[in-house]
């Protein structure tokens, strides 16, 4: 009679220990979506300064930064899930063009305001590089521990479904940093 | 990142470290009781035992801050363009390993190196010098940056900082004492020379001991780790080549501090060669050889 409670509360340790352990890494994946949620928008936020502050040097232009513009007016505007997504892969595309094609502008690359726009850019771009690459470590194990035998009995009684991982674009594959800022008289 | 692995090992070794402490002033109390004082009542073995405790439990709690002020660290300075840059690569790297970004320092020197320390994540410095943010660009200082952020994640700094607490704290005595060997020689108390002296014989066996505490290992392994963060090899070779070929010497930093950094300060001939002596007495594995490593990853 003992031995058996004792395997029953082993049993059920056992189990409010692996539901623990899914719970905190389902709060590590919401976590990581709501972190790129943040740089995102600060994202946003940035690029009408920093098209201000360029607009003037790069008139002959216009086709670049145009490009930007509304790439980011898409982005603000796209629903959440792919298309949003696709519309941020779209932006930092254009982004990345328009700091190649400033490398031609001497003047840009002594602008105080420019270089730390770009560096605010440039950071902006690598978080939310490093933050998916981090999401999609934590989504992997999240994933894994599901469909591991016993825990898989765990999470399908309480319903734990598989977290999406991001798939990232070609670009973002071969290099996850970035360096957008111009190489200021060094 | 998972750093559960390493983690452990530092568990251990944190451990080992406080009750080799423990057992040296117990060995020192034990001693005087028997000798000196001869009386039934032991008392320096108590006093020695506190005193460890103490120093052990104070270490534990301000060992990064004691580390900082050593160096003379200085907090960031917001409207410094490279400073600013610092900050958000270290905000960066910190959410590639999914950390808490640690509390960041610049060393006004112009030898270019950095260093973490503190007992976990939490309660994490990172510092590197001003000659670092002058003279590398901001993938090299990613790398750098990355390397530190390895030795927080798998608390090696942990096991750093404690080893410098402990051991440290009289090997910087030490080396301070031989600087200002000539100024000491002029103090006017008697009993002044022979502490300097004392203090400089004591360097060797202590260095042996900080050496020993601190695998040459670890240095490859953050490597290894900041690639897997940043997935760029080259930046953080490249950086290890600039550093490699300054030639500025740290000016701060002792035989206390030096395996903190993440280049040798010290510039020894010893850092450089492979071998049981060097296994001995060296605190950092050769800058060549993880140079040539970093390279061949970036080959794949």
């Amino acid at each position: 009679m003992l031995a058996l409670l004792a395997i029953v509360a082993a049993l059920v340790a056992w189990a409010v220990w692996i539901y623990n352990r899914l719970v905190t890494l389902k709060n590590q994946v919401a976590n990581g979506w709501k972190q790129i949620d943040v740089q995102l928008k600060r994202r946003h936020d940035l690029i009408p300064n920093l098209v201000a502050a360029v607009r003037g040097a790069m008139e002959f232009e216009r086709d670049t930064l145009e490009r930007v513009i509304t790439a980011r007016s898409r982005a603000v505007a796209a629903p959440a899930g792919a298309a949003a997504m696709a519309a941020e892969n779209d932006l930092s595309l254009a982004l990345r063009q328009l700091f190649a094609v400033a490398e031609n502008y001497p003047q840009l690359r002594a602008n105080e305001n420019v270089l730390r726009l770009q560096e605010e850019l440039t950071t902006t771009e690598n978080q939310i590089g490093f933050t998916r690459q981090y999401y999609n470590d934590v989504t992997t194990q999240f994933n894994t521990q599901q469909d591991l035998f016993p825990a898989r009995l765990i999470a399908r009684q309480f319903g734990f479904t598989h977290a999406e991982l991001f798939t990232a674009e070609d670009v973002e594959r071969a290099v996850p940093a970035v360096d957008l800022t111009l190489p200021a008289g060094r | 990142m998972n750093f559960t692995e390493q983690q452990r090992r530092n568990r251990h070794r944190t451990l080992l470290l406080l009750g080799a402490f423990a057992a040296l002033f117990a060995v020192v109390g034990l001693a005087i009781d028997a000798a000196i004082i001869g009386a039934p009542l032991p008392v320096a073995t108590p006093v020695a035992l506190a005193v460890a405790g103490g120093i052990g439990l104070l270490g534990w709690r301000s060992g990064a801050d004691w580390v900082l002020l050593s160096l003379l660290a200085e907090p960031l300075r917001p409207n410094e363009p490279e400073h600013r840059q610092f900050e958000h690569i270290a905000t960066e790297m910190a959410l590639a390993a999914g950390l808490p970004r640690p509390r960041l320092y610049v060393i006004p020197d112009p030898s270019p190196n950095a260093l973490a320390a503190g007992r976990d994540p939490r309660h994490a410095v990172l510092a590197v010098t001003a000659g670092a943010l002058a003279l590398l660009d901001r993938e090299e200082t990613q790398g750098v940056v990355a390397h530190e952020m390895a030795h927080i994640g798998n608390r090696d700094t942990a096991v750093m900082t404690l080893v410098t607490v402990l051991f440290g704290g009289v090997l910087m005595l030490a080396d301070w004492s031989r600087r200002t060997l000539v100024l000491a020689h002029r103090g006017r108390h008697p009993l002044l020379p022979l502490l300097v002296v004392a203090m400089v014989l004591l360097g060797p066996p202590l260095s042996r001991l900080l050496a020993m505490a601190v695998s040459r290992r670890r240095e490859y392994q953050a490597d290894a780790t900041a690639v897997q963060l940043t997935r760029n090899p080259a930046g953080l070779a490249r950086a290890l080549e600039k550093i490699a070929a300054s030639e500025f010497p740290l000016r701060a930093a002792t035989r206390g501090t030096a395996h903190l950094f993440i280049v040798s300060p010290l510039r020894r001939r010893l850092d450089d060669r492979e071998g049981a002596w060097a296994a001995l007495f060296a605190t950092h594995p050769p800058l060549a050889q993880r140079i040539a490593l970093l390279r061949g990853m970036a080959l794949d």
